[in-house]
């Protein structure tokens, strides 16, 4: 009996989805559950599982193409009823995928190895050489595109050690090696296919600059206080939660304060449309982003109801959630419904920055890098203080000028107000 | 290995290092109280806190009755009303009585309090075999309270650990459950650091590098398979040996850094095998390092028997042994 996979939905507010990677090939066989396909939409990626056991029949989709969800995307033989096209089948996969593997472009499609699971075309003997074989093996032979099958395991009885894998990646770099260049490691003079996300960001950005006129200020803050503050608490938090204690959640914490202090900070411009005039729609949430660059791409996860939280709770959620996108586990509801963006723009020296609005918000404020300067306070002494930048980067459909400095003001006032100590 | 005493340190075992800290936390910090049994005139069967009565007088330094459930749950309220107190359970094998103290009391007070309260108690105590200390002289405790969110457990197997964990102990606003193992107390020697110093409770430490295989243990089991590594360096093999030094919270990072690189894992405690701490190691690297691993995960621990007996044939049958852990480690860097 054939069943027919859909695309599916996930979550909640997405209506299409990327077929990021074919798993499987037509004829190879699936276990119920197991994931034969990876979808991506809004820069979340996921497997997906198959509801049956059986072998694939046909893929509908190409490689990088979106679809509605609920479009058919691949069709597959349940076992039993698949008997006969299975045993019809080795000889002509086995060839076409020899065939492929050599041109196989830009997808690593571990046609050869198969790492994922016995494949149908697979003899008996290439079955016993991938059952010893570890799970560092399957994913070093995928990673460089290596057939286990064709490497002397030095292991006991014979098994293919991963340092065999690797000994064979040396040996033989050539076969390792593919013509397709990568984001992650750009070949000067080829042409770099635009992940999913990469698309997103590039869409996102030149939508916001277009429709945004963006303007700009800068404040410098005076964090010698905080600053210690921080030092004091850095230890004991990061023993108690396993995260480091950075400046962002206290700037977190000022910025939230300063958006109740002037609401249209944390709103957004919603264009006429139809017989709709334009508007303003003040937000009742306080969702903080906070900008996380990866080396491939920019995630944005959200702190819901930052404004709910201490300085402690800010920092334990943004612990969360910069663990979850270096491992690039963030769910669609991670990153959704954020109203203001926060970029910690200084670790690397920056001293002032432009940043571009995320979408459908009115600003975006930025923390430079933290420096001593010698500053000339009030009274006319000098004094060595920790100075800090905060850039901003604001949609002037929204506010003026006159409603960003305030706010701006603000946010240094009350962060020049904090610590030196107190409960975070 | 012959250790010296240098311009800023002195070598001291593992049962001085907790004498001296204990020593500077009495002196140092007025809140701080011992007690147990036997901890005043007889100054501890292991004479750790030999002279402290005389010095601290014994409203600090309290004798109780032979009642492990009283001791922690005096020292349960003396630390939720603003004192230190270090509680002594003499023998680990003892700790049973005041089980719902620590579980049902010391480890939920913040909890159930909302914050209110917290439970700066630590309760030392000696554990493990290999002593000829039989049915009450020689237990593992650890996997009993280790399941237990609230409770911290430490188990230091160096001088230099005892003193700073111990510190951190003491300063941490929670309960620790601080794991004394008895064959090291004079066994093992080292330089311990002058002065007042911490080291952060959840942090391993690797004491040996190594490429090959990664074996993480605690207690006297952490120098034997310190000396079994040794010994495998002579024959070419690269053992890197984790110290995990706290039990909970347990050093992921640690760990799971140490896998990815060797790709093979051997846990080895003196506690028994099920649901042990090496149960708990194995299903977090398999959650989240299964595709690092080249070699089934291994465990050498306590046989699952109810205790180690007298006789030294059923002893030595119980605990492990270098050449063992040797064997182990040759076979899976073989696998």
């Amino acid at each position: 009996m054939a069943t027919t996979i859909t695309m599916p939905q996930l979550g909640e507010t997405v209506t299409e989805g990327t077929v990021a990677q074919w798993l499987k090939s037509v004829g190879d066989s699936v276990d119920k559950y197991e994931d034969f396909v990876e979808v991506s939409t809004d820069k979340v990626n996921a497997g997906v599982p198959s509801p049956v056991t059986g072998t694939i029949r046909e893929l509908l989709v190409k490689e990088g193409e979106t679809v509605a969800t609920g479009t058919p995307i691949a069709v597959i033989d349940e076992a039993g009823a698949a008997k006969t096209a299975l045993t019809a089948a080795p000889a002509a996969t086995a060839a076409s995928a020899a065939a492929a593997a050599p041109v196989a472009a830009a997808p690593p499609a571990p046609a050869v190895s198969s790492p994922n699971g016995a494949p149908a075309a697979a003899g008996v003997e290439s079955e016993s050489a991938l059952r010893g074989a570890s799970p560092a093996v399957r994913r070093l032979a995928r990673e460089h595109r290596i057939d286990i099958r064709a490497i002397k395991g030095s292991g006991s009885n014979g098994r293919v050690t991963a340092d065999d894998v690797l000994a064979a990646v040396t040996a033989a770099p050539s076969a390792a090696v593919t013509r397709t260049s990568t984001y992650a490691q750009p070949i000067p003079g080829s042409t770099v296919t635009l992940t999913q996300a990469r698309r997103i960001i590039a869409e996102r950005m030149v939508e916001s600059k277009r429709t945004a006129p963006h303007a700009w200020s800068m404040v410098e803050i005076d964090v010698t206080d905080v600053w210690s503050w921080r030092v004091r608490e850095k230890d004991r938090f990061e023993r108690e939660s396993g995260y480091k204690l950075t400046l962002l959640p206290f700037f977190i914490r000022a910025v939230v304060e300063s958006l109740a202090a002037f609401p249209l900070m944390n709103a957004r411009f919603v264009p006429a449309s139809g017989s709709g005039q334009p508007s303003i729609y003040v937000n009742g949430e306080v969702n903080i982003g906070i900008a996380i660059g990866l080396a491939t791409n920019l995630v944005v996860p959200v702190i819901r109801r930052a404004d709910k939280l201490s300085i402690k709770g800010i920092a334990l959620a943004a612990g969360e959630l910069i663990e979850k996108a270096r491992k690039g586990k963030l769910g669609v509801d991670d990153l959704a419904g954020g109203t203001f963006t926060v970029n910690n723009n200084g670790a690397n020296g920056s001293w002032a920055s432009a940043p571009i609005i995320n979408g459908g918000q009115a600003g975006i404020v930025t923390m430079e890098a933290v420096v001593k300067k010698v500053v000339v306070r009030d009274d006319d002494s000098l004094a060595i203080r920790r100075m800090m930048n905060s850039c901003l980067s604001l949609d002037h459909r929204v506010v003026d000028g006159y409603v960003a400095s305030g706010f701006l003001a603000d946010l240094k006032q009350r962060l020049e107000r904090m610590g030196p100590q107190g409960d975070l | 290995m012959a250790v010296v005493s240098s311009a800023n340190s002195t070598v001291m075992n593992n049962v001085e290092a907790v004498r001296a800290t204990l020593y500077e936390a009495m002196k140092n910090d007025e809140r701080t109280v011992i007690l147990g049994e036997d901890v005043g005139a007889r100054g501890n069967v292991f004479l750790i806190t030999k002279d402290f009565i005389g010095e601290f007088g014994e409203r600090r330094v309290i004798d109780t009755p032979i009642a492990e459930a009283s001791i922690v749950g005096i020292a349960v309220g003396m630390a939720m009303e603003g004192l230190r107190p270090i509680a002594e359970i003499q023998f680990a094998d003892f700790i049973y009585p005041s089980f719902n103290q620590i579980v049902g009391e010391a480890a939920k007070i913040r909890y159930r309090s909302n914050g209110e309260y917290t439970c700066p108690l630590v309760i030392r105590t000696p554990y493990g075999g290999g002593v000829r200390g039989a049915l009450s002289h020689s237990v593992s405790i650890e996997a009993l309270f280790y399941h237990v969110p609230g409770l911290k457990i430490v188990a230091p197997s160096f001088p230099d650990d005892v003193k700073g964990l111990l510190n951190a102990a003491i300063d941490d606003p929670d309960p620790v459950l601080f794991l004394e193992h008895k064959k090291t107390y004079r066994l093992i020697k080292g330089e311990v650091p002058d002065g007042h110093y911490t080291i952060p409770l959840g942090k391993a430490n690797v004491r040996k590098a190594g490429t090959q295989l990664t074996v993480v243990s605690y207690g006297l089991y952490l120098h034997w398979a310190l000396e079994a590594a040794q010994r495998l360096q002579e024959e070419n093999v690269s053992v890197e040996v984790v110290d995990l030094r706290s039990i909970r919270p347990m050093d992921k990072t640690a760990i799971l850094t140490s896998v990815e690189k060797t790709r093979k894992l051997l846990i080895v405690h003196e506690d028994n095998k099920f649901g042990g701490i090496g149960a708990e190691i194995s299903a977090m690297v398999a959650e989240e390092a299964l595709f690092s691993l080249d070699a089934p995960i291994r465990r050498l621990c306590g046989p699952d028997v109810p205790s180690m007996g007298y006789a030294l044939p059923l002893e030595e049958e119980f605990m492990s042994s270098p050449a063992e852990m040797a064997d182990a480690m040759r076979a899976m860097v073989k696998f």
